[in-house]
This record gives structure tokens, C-alpha cells and sequence, in this order.
């Protein structure tokens, strides 16, 4: 069984310590940026920047802990401590994986917010 | 910039990443904070340097400024290397959170943070600092500017340490009688300019009036900071005091009010200096044979009739000739041996 994109008790947590209104406004706030912390991962990976690429990567694991999105936050993880070189040996690959990881949990937090 | 909220303490929250930073300051406005924010180490820091902030929560991963940067400038910071830094980070590796200690971090809170922990480390942060911002209160209070600054620079601790320095005691003489005569009111103001007077001329030679009691204080040169010449700055001191009190007599003629005379013991020698008290109320003082000395060489004053004693050991002390005329060993209560009294002035 794969585990779900986005782990309940985390969310639930974050609903009750911060209130039900603010996680939705904290989920719009992270669907709005998240696009853009992408962008500058690749664009780090591409201009081969390992700084800025460090820090997109732990902005993204940050979030994604925060959200209880488990495995995007582990993907982010990995990139952070592997660093540029890990990727560039994969061939970007695991950059394209993040991508797809990323429509997992906008749709799944999107699906939350909702209900 | 971003400011909400009113009770409770004034937080600055540093992350470049909104979603944190929203976050965080969600939470601790809702455990009673007024809290701002910043997105990164050098808005941080201009946002430090333009309002008093009493607690700062920083990230390390950040563009332009990072926390590490950020701790190392406020370490250089006079105005700021007191503000307690509580770092929040997702940081891979205990040698960045080890670093983040020994560049002068608090406490070191793990994102995303845990509530419960956050309001306890942000307690416990802010309680010190209220302890540390009473002691500084003290200091200020107590020592001279320049002593204050030294204190502030070096860092000062709780507890006895034994010093070499030299003790004063003054007091008004008649000031029973004097305060009999007149209505309180008067006897107040003349207590404030009195003290102003007493204050500037110690703190002037580099000593920190310790306590105060009536129309008694005590000075000491020498603690908390080593004072070359402190028994030469004590005696100085003195004669300064009685030079002010003669021009204080003669405003007081021109007003139609009585003339006050002061008397002033000073001895020198080994001291336990230090706090003392309780944690919500401390002196800093000094205690020892060298104190009692100076506080029955100060009565002795009355016997002799001359305004400054001191005790043999301030006189070898002295480096310049302050005129010290021998007027021989005295008995003083409390003390076996006899103690060789000289007077300076007239």
C-alpha cells in the first residue's frame, strides 16, 4: 500500500494548533509559491547554482513537512543532501520526479481544503 | 514587514519562506505575542537596529543574509548581542545546530515546530532575558556610565569574587537634627541634589555607589572592574564631595537654609564583591573587613573632627601626595588590632 500524499493526523494537527481558516489560507499561501520554488530549483540546477538549489530544495521539504506531504518532503530532502551533483548524475531525473510529486499534493491539499 | 497583535512580548519572526513564516507567526501571536516578520538576515537586522524587539526567532537557510550571518553580526553588536535568538530550522546536521549555539543561539527549535515546545523555549527565552534586562537595570542605576558600558562588554556574574579595591562611606552629619528643622518636602530635594552631587563625583573617579540609606551611601572603587589607583580615586573622590558640599553650603546661605557638613570613611584592602540580595531585588556590594573599617573610620569622623579618614593601607596606596596628616592608631569596634588613621583635607 502506497502511503497517502498527504498524511491526515499532520494536517489535522495543523488545523487545530493554528485554526481550520488559517491552514486554508497557509495551503493557498504554499500553492502559490511552491510553483515558483520549483522554477528556481530547476533554474539553480540548470545555471548549476549549488546554493540556491540547496535552499529551494530545503524550502520544499520544509513545506512539505509542514502539510504532512510525507513523501514530497523526503523527495526535497534527498535533493537537498545529495546536492546538485546527485541530479545532474540522475539526469535530472529526480527534479521531474518532485514535479509530479508537487500535482500529487497541490490536488490532494486542494481536495482537503475543500472538504 | 507584517505587524499584528499588541499583548504580550514584541517577537521578530526571520524565514524567507512565507508558508513558515505565516506559520510561526500564526502561532505565537496566538500564545499572546505582538509579533513582525522579516524575509531575510538583512531585512532582519534593519528591522532590529529601528525597533526593540525582545525576542528573535531566526531561520537558517536564507538568500541574501543567512542566520549564521545574522547571529555573527548581532554577536558584534552591542546594542544587540543581548537579544535572545531562538533558532527555528529544518537544517540537516548537528554540527549547523552546534554552530548555531556556539555563535550565541539560545535555543534551537526544529521545524516545522512543534507548538507545545515553542511556547516553552520562547518562555524560557524571554524570562532570561527579563533577568538579564533587571541586572542591566541595576547597573545602569548603580555604576557610572563608562563602568556600565565595561559591564556590558565583558559580561558580569552572579556570586562573590574576591577583589582588591578600596570602600567608602559618607554621610551628612546633624542630618536628624536637620531634617527636624525643616518640612520633609525640603528635606527630600535636599537629599536629591545631595545625591546628584555625591553620584557625579563618584562615578567621575570610576567608582559605583553600591547603596544608598538615608542620607548614607556607600561607593566602592575597584568592583566590579579592577580600577588602577583605586585608593587615589577613592581619596580624589572625597575631596571633590566636600568641595561640592562647600559651594551646595553657600546656594543654601544665598537661600536663607541652613548649611549641611558630610562626613566620609574611606579604607582599602581585600573585599568579597558581588550581588547580594534576592532575585527581585539585588545590590551589588562588597563585604569584608575592609568595609567595616571604612563604615567606623566614617562615625570616627565626629570623634576627630575632620571630614575625610582614611586607613593606613589607602594611605600607602596613595601614588600622588594627597596631603595625609597622621593622626594615629584609633581603636575601632570590631577589630582586635588598632587601625593607623589618616586625614586628608581640612
Amino acid at each position: 500500500m502506497t502511503p497517502p500524499t498527504i498524511d491526515q493526523a499532520t494536517f489535522d494537527e495543523l488545523k487545530e494548533t493554528a485554526g481550520a481558516a488559517f491552514a486554508v489560507e497557509l495551503v493557498d499561501t504554499f500553492l502559490a509559491e511552491a510553483p515558483t520554488m520549483l522554477a528556481e530549483l530547476r533554474r539553480a540546477f540548470a545555471a548549476g547554482d549549488a546554493d540556491a538549489f540547496r535552499r529551494a530544495a530545503h524550502s520544499l521539504k520544509s513545506n512539505g513537512n509542514t502539510f504532512g506531504a510525507q513523501a514530497f518532503a523526503a523527495m526535497a530532502k534527498a535533493l537537498e543532501l545529495g546536492g546538485l551533483a546527485s541530479v545532474q548524475a540522475a539526469g535530472g531525473a529526480p527534479i521531474a520526479a518532485l514535479d509530479e510529486e508537487y500535482a500529487r499534493v497541490a490536488a490532494a491539499l486542494t481536495e482537503i481544503k475543500r472538504a | 514587514m507584517r505587524e499584528r497583535g499588541q499583548s504580550g512580548a514584541r517577537l521578530l519572526v526571520v524565514d524567507d519562506n512565507k508558508v513558515n513564516r505565516l506559520l510561526l507567526t500564526r502561532s505565537l501571536e496566538l500564545q499572546g505575542h505582538s509579533v513582525a516578520s522579516a524575509e531575510n538576515g538583512r531585512v532582519a537586522l534593519e528591522a532590529l537596529r529601528r525597533e526593540a524587539f525582545d525576542l528573535l526567532l531566526l531561520d537558517m537557510e536564507m538568500p541574501e543574509m543567512d542566520g549564521f550571518q545574522v547571529l555573527e553580526q548581532l554577536k558584534g553588536d552591542l546594542a544587540l548581542r543581548d537579544l535572545p535568538v531562538v533558532v527555528t530550522s529544518s537544517l540537516e546536521g548537528i554540527q549547523n545546530v552546534v554552530r548555531c549555539i556556539e555563535l550565541g543561539a539560545e535555543d534551537y527549535l526544529q521545524k516545522p515546530v512543534n507548538v507545545v515546545l515553542l511556547k516553552a523555549r520562547v518562555g524560557a527565552s524571554l524570562e532570561k532575558k527579563r533577568l538579564r534586562d533587571q541586572q542591566k537595570e541595576l547597573v545602569r542605576r548603580f555604576a557610572a556610565p563608562e563602568v556600565a558600558d565595561a559591564l556590558q562588554q565583558s559580561g558580569f556574574e552572579l556570586g562573590g569574587k574576591r577583589v582588591q579595591g578600596t570602600v567608602m562611606f559618607a554621610d551628612i552629619r546633624g542630618f536628624t537634627s536637620l531634617a527636624e528643622s525643616q518640612p520633609p518636602e525640603e528635606t527630600i530635594e535636599l537629599l536629591n541634589t545631595y545625591y546628584t552631587l555625591m553620584f557625579d563625583a563618584i562615578g567621575g573617579h570610576g567608582g559605583i555607589v553600591s547603596q544608598i540609606a538615608g542620607d548614607g551611601l556607600m561607593a566602592i572603587f575597584g568592583a566590579p572592574l579592577p580600577l588602577p589607583g583605586h585608593a587615589d580615586a577613592a581619596v580624589r573622590t572625597a575631596i571633590d564631595m566636600i568641595e561640592m558640599i562647600e559651594l551646595f553650603c553657600a546656594e543654601q546661605a544665598s537661600a536663607g537654609k541652613p548649611p549641611i557638613r558630610i562626613g566620609i570613611g574611606i579604607a582599602t584592602g581585600p573585599m568579597v564583591a558581588g550581588y547580594t540580595g534576592t532575585r527581585e531585588r539585588a545590590v551589588y556590594t562588597c563585604i569584608g573587613d575592609t568595609v567595616n573599617v571604612a563604615a567606623r573610620l566614617e562615625q570616627h569622623t565626629k570623634v576627630a573632627g575632620r571630614a575625610i579618614l582614611i586607613d593606613g593601607t589607602t594611605r600607602d596606596a596613595l601614588r600622588a601626595d594627597l596631603g595625609a596628616d597622621a593622626l594615629g592608631a584609633v581603636e575601632i569596634r570590631g577589630k582586635s588590632k588598632l587601625v593607623d588613621v589618616y586625614a586628608v583635607g581640612a
